[in-house]
């Protein structure tokens, strides 16, 4: 498939966003570890809304013809990508009211201002699935119809943000057990479901070009496509990995987004070193989330490419 | 009513009219243009509602070339109008056909996506996906003579490869040619079920090649082939 900027983008810092917002309002709501301020409160919460809607408005540009973006919403009852823009957009209501409330009322929150967090973080994390869900639901790309999919936009969603919270707090205040152990937790599980995941896609199974033509068990051969040069099909569908390449890419990918941020949050919270080392943290974490994201969508091999001589997907 | 098309592999030559007529009726049509783009450029490309593909089946010498023409099947289980965000894409309850209201789209790409027979195009120009839609505004204009109220890929074949009809009427042509000549669906493992069918391609009797085959004899064969092979035609 063809990995488009804008979706790669939008997923990575929208899922950053919402990721954030979840861990801030668990540690927040709950109290655990060192009290937040209100001023940690308000630039996590502002930060997390930025980067939601960069993503948001990132999304726009894959579109064709975005003056019919509204219509998006008509169809929750089928379509995952109207139910993934209906709950993002929901999501603005109950965390801008919780960043007001707590601007106003100062931190720690009472009962309606914790009530609207929660209701803030549900809606996240429903989006987060949403998302997950739009590609897992295709079925005619085998490496992302799989339910590991969503399982990695959401923990991949919420270990970035713990790592942007640990960042946030350990540049404001000083650095924070809670939201470390937090953030060091869910980039193990990440890590752990895009094994996997990526396990699981290894598996040759799917159709193949016998299936897609019906022509018997003997062997078919492309011999012509009927056009000379490239359509809307080959240039969507036909982007590959080079031979070879997938290995390293996949290992660059797993050590930048979850080994190398997880040793310096280890190293930041059980030594005496300093507090700014978790900005590397963070910009590791998302050079090899959005390396990861571009894998996603090149390793994708949509059942079209078998139509132009692919043998299996 | 479940309106859809009959394509006989076996038949078809790979002439590529029905492409041409679908490209000329529709160009016009509800949905069109058709945009081309760079026509008489380097890289001409453009949105075609059905492509002709060439494959060899078997291995040489007892291989067979069939021609594939494929377009919207019209498929039963449509994901590309489940995952539809905006209505725009949707399948007509009175007739099973599959069509892209073309003021709703807003070119996302996910029901291409969805679509594993690459009937889905996007025209860069207006931004919005095109698709065959079986020339709903031929087979119901009651202005035209009732033999012309067909797709215009079906009327065009010189062959009769492709054919039109009800196939939830069991007494048409497209329901009987796909119970006596064996009609299959491409990629039943999906589930889309496709309401268009294929006829596989007879099978040809094997032609005797072991006279081909067989070493050359004698020092006379050997170098007329080694002749062959050293002399450009």
């Amino acid at each position: 498939m063809k990995p488009s900027l804008s979706l790669i983008l939008f997923t990575v810092s929208s899922g950053a966003g919402f990721g954030l917002f979840v861990l801030l309002v668990v540690i927040n709501n709950t109290g655990w570890g060192a009290p937040m301020s209100e001023r940690e409160v308000l630039v996590a919460g502002a930060l997390s809304l930025a980067l939601v809607t960069g993503g948001l408005i990132s999304s726009t540009f894959h579109l064709a013809n975005p003056k019919n973006a509204i219509k998006s919403l008509n169809r929750i009852r089928t379509s995952w990508l109207s139910r993934e823009g209906l709950f993002s957009l929901v999501f603005f209501l109950p965390a801008i009211a919780y960043l007001v409330l707590v601007g106003l009322y100062g931190n720690p929150p009472g009962a309606v201002v914790r009530f609207s967090g929660w209701l803030a973080l549900i809606l996240a994390l429903t989006t987060l699935f949403c998302t997950g869900m739009i590609y897992a639901s295709l079925k005619t790309i085998r490496q992302w119809h799989n339910p590991m999919v969503p399982a990695n936009y959401l923990f991949i969603g919420l270990a970035s943000g713990g790592v942007l919270l640990t960042t946030i707090r350990s540049l404001i205040t000083a650095s924070d057990s809670a939201a470390a152990t937090l953030t060091l937790a869910l980039l193990a599980l990440a890590a752990l479901v895009k094994l996997i995941y990526y396990f699981w896609i290894g598996k040759p199974e799917g159709p193949t070009l016998n299936s897609a033509t019906g022509l018997g068990p003997e062997r078919v051969k492309l011999l012509d496509v009927g056009h000379s040069h490239g359509n809307f099909l080959t240039e969507e569908f036909g982007h590959r990995l080079a031979a070879g390449r997938s290995f390293l890419l996949r290992t660059l990918a797993l050590v930048m987004a979850f080994l190398v941020p997880f040793a310096v949050l280890v190293v930041v919270a059980n030594r005496d070193a300093p507090q700014a080392l978790t900005l590397l943290a963070l910009v590791a974490a998302l050079s090899g989330i959005l390396i990861e994201r571009w894998l996603f969508l090149i390793e994708g091999h949509h059942a079209v490419n078998l139509y132009y001589g692919r043998q299996r997907t | 009513m479940r309106l859809g098309l009959m394509i006989d592999v076996d038949n078809c030559v790979g002439c590529h009219a029905c492409a041409v007529a679908c490209k000329s009726w529709n160009t016009g049509g509800t949905t069109g243009p058709l945009t081309d783009l760079m026509p008489y450029g380097g890289e001409p490309s453009g949105v075609w509602f059905n492509r002709i593909r060439h494959y060899e089946v078997g291995e040489y010498p007892h291989s067979q070339t069939v021609n594939f023409p494929m377009s919207c099947l019209h498929c039963e289980n449509a994901d590309c109008v489940t995952v539809c965000p905006t209505g725009a894409s949707w399948k007509r309850e009175e007739d099973g056909i599959v069509l892209v209201d073309q003021d709703k789209c807003m070119g996302c790409n996910l029901c291409a996506w969805a679509c594993p027979y690459g009937a889905r195009e996007l025209d860069p120009s207006s931004g919005t996906m095109k698709k065959c839609t079986l020339c709903i505004d031929r087979i119901y204009d009651q202005n035209l003579p009732e033999n012309e109220r067909q797709p215009a890929c079906v009327i065009v074949c010189p062959t009769h490869a492709r054919l039109f009809g009800d196939y939830d009427d069991p007494q048409s042509d497209v329901s009987r040619l796909a119970r006596e000549r064996g009609g299959y669906s491409m990629m039943p493992e999906l589930g889309y079920q496709p309401t268009n069918q294929y006829l596989p391609p007879r099978t040809a009797n094997r032609v005797d090649t072991t006279d081909v085959e067989r070493p050359a004899r004698g020092l006379g064969e050997r170098l007329k082939n080694w002749v062959n092979q050293i002399v450009a035609r």
